[in-house]
């Protein structure tokens, strides 16, 4: 489609662009106590956005500005994950205390950024246009985390971004390179015609540009060996960053590797293949192998973390590691296991950083002897607390459960190569019980009991509600959450 | 009435609902509604019983809804003789529990709201006939427990708490590889009856990692129930939470939580590979072997009361194992011992329900002991029998049936145990005889060290066993006598469904290339 045709499909972008523009003005004009003011600007902006992106979710998958992106269900729905958290996130950014002494001005606008370019991640099919938006993500987040100029380790964080981000996205820049040398077209589509008929002389060139493409998108969803950015920048970021950190560029990460690996490697759109085109690249085990190695590195240095923040960023690195599991099948129920496995993790760990903050506004800490005696002095909060740290261990009645159940079933399913997959993932889920239950040992079973309660401020309240409900419910009835995925797992796959 | 089980299940859950929107300081309301809703639980089990249909061997009080059809999963429930005993127990335990915890007095809200939950959850798994629905009740137990081992427990509660917890979702996890494993193999169904139905067929010639599929499906399930039943070598998690659980849920862990295993290994292996039982049999024998003897031994050896009691559970669980064993004397190729399978698997069943009213029986009268002494150490007693005559009395009453002595339900079903098992395990039979010698070996020691000598002069003043003490263990000694003079009426509610077990598995040896 043409460029001009193409607007009227763009509209939630543009949306979102005139928002954050908005933001930048009227930010202009506000003393530094009412930047909260901007929140809304964009809060209000992404609904708008929101009602767009729906409206246009049964739109036949189409491609836009000669096949730079394209729109098509499953687009949509990654684009409504991330319109979620940042909704989430929007909101607890204003009762978030460490961002004081900020103005949250440029911190609202560069997160409307962000979304632009988050969007622009699960829709893209040509390989600048995935450049382009990763770095788009990329260099917004590097400010974000480093948000806090005052504190040195917000500054650390946004450093050692930078670095690894920078490295990461060159190595990834490399391998397109090689990408398009062989086959010549930025296209997704066109590529994968070409690769499918490259002989098999061109295979190392093709496995050394695969591995220097998994780097990039290895970092973006914090995969071992490119997951050493993450516990720092998780622990040094303003919490609120680190809750929006752990989910939203991890759901456009998987749409990115979903689309890239599934429609360029596998043979035309038949999700299936063993190999990868004409190389003889075990890549479902190699997949395989990254995905346990992940889980199992994540739990296990989770385990010795005497920070919940920084526990949970590791913890974030073994889930990363969960849904990885899903990836080595190249299949429909792979695909939908991911999706749920993102949209249920949305809650349960945003519910668990909004606990994190509503314990650092009290105690001012949040290592784990802040947490003492908490389930005594805040029980909703504690009680909470355990709810999502059951959910995000994956025990049933909690969505947690949906998540992992999905991809075990789709593991299973898959057949008999995939099943030490499963048992590598259940053991971990043990695993990670211990330190995930290790906040809730320290919530209840320590500190002094105290007769005196009390809640957490009015929009913590919602906020924790709002992700509790559906890490409970969505673990005891997830018949819409299937079908809208079901719905939603309609790709762009016709060859150009 | 026609939700009846429903009914069963959901009234703990809203017990525990309202509990949690009662104020905090009213600490008697919550008691008496902790009581009220365990009670009205316990009158609807007696009257599931009366209206159950002993000569019908099928499920009874079917209930089946649609719950995510895009995963066939469903919510059935249904009760059969096998579960229905294990039904009425769960109510009465968990109503004489709330009396036994009656003198808790930190944070009472958290605990009965928790202690309900539990309730919920165990009988959830009794009358689940959905694998989904069967699994989420399995785990939701563990959230309750972990909390009521971990909070209201002993000096090394937390590390009990999360060991009970490490090593059940350890086995669960195992559990979910091989329903799924089932899902798959047996048309994507988590219908329990379904896949009874279409397993054998099914799973036949099917090949996990070379081997057979139901095999490695037995094991994984297998090990699962294991964990909780317990079975050497995973019982090590046992005498720590029972010795660091407050009195009452040292009493339900026993008394029903251990039986949740072996339920689960008659219901759900027996059910969906009566064929596999012939492979495993003689392993299953063995381990019950190794249960009773390890068991007695280091029930031998302890010196904390609680602990004795507590290894006495994995020493009399080796019992209903061997009984679960003798099922294979039914086979073809093993005589087709109709009886010696009767007698050995309703010995089992019996066992199960024997014992869980000996043990919370002897877990009460240690509490009682404890709440006096505040130690429960064997030696550091003697000579209670002059200062506490009521208490040695009921008390030698609860050891004679521990120990087995004729009279005593235990006896019948221990009994029952090896005669089934003796015509296919003659060896390991003998040698469990062994195990009854420890067992008397380590009850009469014991009892004697505490109640007999001289009276410890710390203890002239230690008072007797009160009113509602006696209510709590009273109504389980008429029941452990009862039974002991005459088994009859449970033997008859177990007895067609027992023989539906028995006869399939009986029917597949026919078959069987062995």
């Amino acid at each position: 489609m043409t460029n001009l045709q193409s607007l009227e499909f763009f509209v939630p972008e543009i949306i979102l662009v005139i928002t954050v523009i908005a933001a930048l003005i009227t930010d202009l004009f506000l003393k530094k106590s009412k930047t909260d003011l901007i929140g809304w600007v964009l809060g209000i902006g992404l609904i708008v956005v929101g009602l767009a992106v729906i409206n246009l979710s049964h739109v036949p998958p189409t491609t836009l500005f000669l096949d730079m992106i394209v729109i098509d269900p499953f687009s949509s729905f990654i684009k409504i994950v991330i319109i979620l958290a940042t909704l989430f996130v929007i909101v607890a950014s204003w009762s978030n205390h460490e961002l004081n002494d900020y103005r949250k001005g440029e911190y609202f606008t560069i997160m409307g950024i962000m979304v632009i370019g988050l969007f622009l991640m699960a829709s893209s099919i040509d390989i600048i246009m995935l450049y382009v938006s990763i770095e788009v993500v990329s260099i917004m987040s590097f400010i974000l985390a480093a948000y806090m100029k005052l504190d040195t380790r917000s500054n650390e964080a946004g450093l050692k971004y930078v670095i690894y981000g920078a490295f990461s996205s060159g190595v990834m820049l490399y391998g397109l390179s090689i990408v398009y040398g062989l086959t010549g077209s930025t296209n997704y589509f066109v590529i994968q015609e070409s690769i499918s008929a490259l002989d098999t002389t061109a295979s190392p060139a093709l496995v050394m540009a695969l591995l220097m493409i998994f780097a990039g998108f290895g970092y973006k969803i914090s995969s071992v060996p490119f997951h050493f950015w993450t516990p720092d920048v998780y622990e040094g970021s303003p919490t609120t960053i680190t809750a929006y950190l752990s989910v939203a560029p991890k759901a456009a990460g998987f749409a990115m590797i979903i689309r890239f690996f599934h429609q360029i490697f596998s043979d035309g759109n038949a999700l299936g293949a063993g190999t990868v085109g004409s190389t003889d690249m075990p890549w479902p085990e190699i997949l395989g192998v990254l995905a346990v190695v992940t889980m199992t590195l994540g739990n296990l240095v989770a385990i010795q973390q005497k920070s919940v923040k920084r526990m949970l960023a590791y913890s974030s690195i073994a889930h990363a590691g969960y849904m990885m599991l899903a990836l080595p099948v190249i299949s429909i129920d792979a695909v939908e296991a991911i999706m749920v496995y993102l949209f249920v993790y949305l809650f349960m760990n945003l519910g668990a950083f909004f606990i994190v903050i509503t314990v650092k506004n009290k105690t001012g800490g949040e290592t784990f002897d802040d947490y003492k005696g908490l389930g005594w002095k805040m029980p909703f909060v504690g009680s909470m607390m355990t709810l999502f740290m059951l959910s995000l261990t994956g025990l049933p009645p909690t969505a947690g459960f949906v998540g992992k159940l999905y991809i075990f079933k789709t593991l299973i399913g898959a057949g008999n190569s995939y099943y030490w997959l499963v048992l590598a993932g259940g053991i971990n889920s043990v695993i990670s019980l211990y330190y995930y239950f290790h906040v809730v040992r320290v919530m209840f079973f320590e500190g002094k009991r105290s007769d005196k309660i009390t809640q957490p401020p009015a929009i913590m309240f919602g906020l924790i509600v709002g992700t509790a409900v559906p890490s409970l419910l969505l673990g005891l009835y997830w018949n819409p959450l299937i079908s809208w995925v079901k719905d939603s797992l309609i790709f762009y796959t016709q060859i150009l | 009435m026609e939700n009846i089980l429903s009914l069963l299940i959901w009234l703990p859950i809203i017990g525990a609902v309202v509990i949690t929107f009662l104020p905090r300081d009213k600490e008697d309301l919550i008691r008496y509604t902790s009581a009220g809703f365990t009670g009205i639980q316990f009158i609807i089990a007696i009257l599931l019983w009366q209206k159950f249909d002993p000569g019908n061997g099928a499920m009874q009080f079917m209930e089946r809804y649609e719950w995510i059809p895009s995963l066939n999963i469903s919510y059935i429930l249904g009760v059969d003789g096998l579960s229905l005993p294990m039904v009425i127990l769960t109510a009465m335990l968990f109503f004489v529990g709330v009396f036994v915890s009656w003198n808790i007095k930190k944070a009472v809200k958290g605990y009965f709201a928790l202690y309900l939950l539990l309730d919920a959850g165990v009988v959830g798994v009794f009358l689940s006939l959905d694998f989904f629905l069967f699994y989420i009740f399995w785990e939701v137990m563990l959230l309750p427990m972990y909390f009521l081992i971990g909070m209201w427990g002993g000096p090394q509660r937390e590390y009990a708490a999360i060991k009970f917890f490490l090593y059940t979702l350890f086995g669960s996890v195992l559990m979910l590889v091989g329903i799924l494993g089932l899902y798959f193999t047996c048309g994507k169904t988590f219908d329990i009856l379904l896949i009874m139905e279409r397993a054998p067929e099914a799973l036949d010639g099917a090949l996990w990692w070379g081997m057979s599929a139901a095999k490695v499906i037995w094991v994984l399930l297998f090990i699962g129930f294991a964990i909780k039943v317990p079975v050497f070598p995973f019982h090590t998690w046992l005498p720590l939470a029972h010795v660091e659980a407050p009195t009452a849920i040292s009493v339900l862990l026993a008394g029903i939580l251990l039986k949740l295993g072996v339920y689960g290994i008659i219901r759900i292996n027996y059910g969906i590979m009566p064929h596999e039982v012939y492979w495993f049999a003689g392993g299953l024998a063995f381990l019950g072997l190794v249960n009773v003897i390890w068991g007695g031994l280091c029930a031998l050896a302890q010196t904390d009361l609680k602990k004795l009691v507590a290894y006495s559970s994995i020493n009399h669980m080796g019992y209903s194992l061997l009984g679960m064993a003798a099922v294979v004397a039914a086979g073809a190729m093993n005589g087709g011992d109709l009886k010696a399978a009767q007698a050995g698997l309703s010995g089992a069943v019996f066992q199960m329900f024997n014992h869980g009213t000996i043990s919370a029986m002897l877990f009460i009268l240690v509490g009682v002991v404890y709440e006096r002494a505040h130690h429960r150490n064997i030696d550091g007693f003697g000579g209670l029998a002059s200062q506490m005559p009521v208490y040695t009395g009921i008390t030698a009453l609860a050891f004679f049936a521990g120990l087995g002595l004729p009279g005593f339900s235990g006896f019948v079903s221990e009994a029952m145990c090896f005669i089934g098992a003796f015509p296919v395990f003659k060896t390991i039979v003998v040698l469990s005889t062994i195990g009854i010698l420890l067992n008397a070996a380590y009850f009469l020691w014991a009892f004697q060290r505490v109640f007999f000598g001289e009276l410890n002069e710390k203890y002239k003043d230690m008072p007797e066993i009160n009113g509602l003490e006696l209510f709590t263990v009273i109504p389980l000694a008429i029941i452990t006598l009862f039974f002991g003079i005459y088994p009859g009426p449970y033997l008859d509610i177990i007895k067609a469904t027992m023989d539906q077990i028995i006869e399939k598995i009986a029917f597949v040896a026919t078959y069987a290339s062995m």
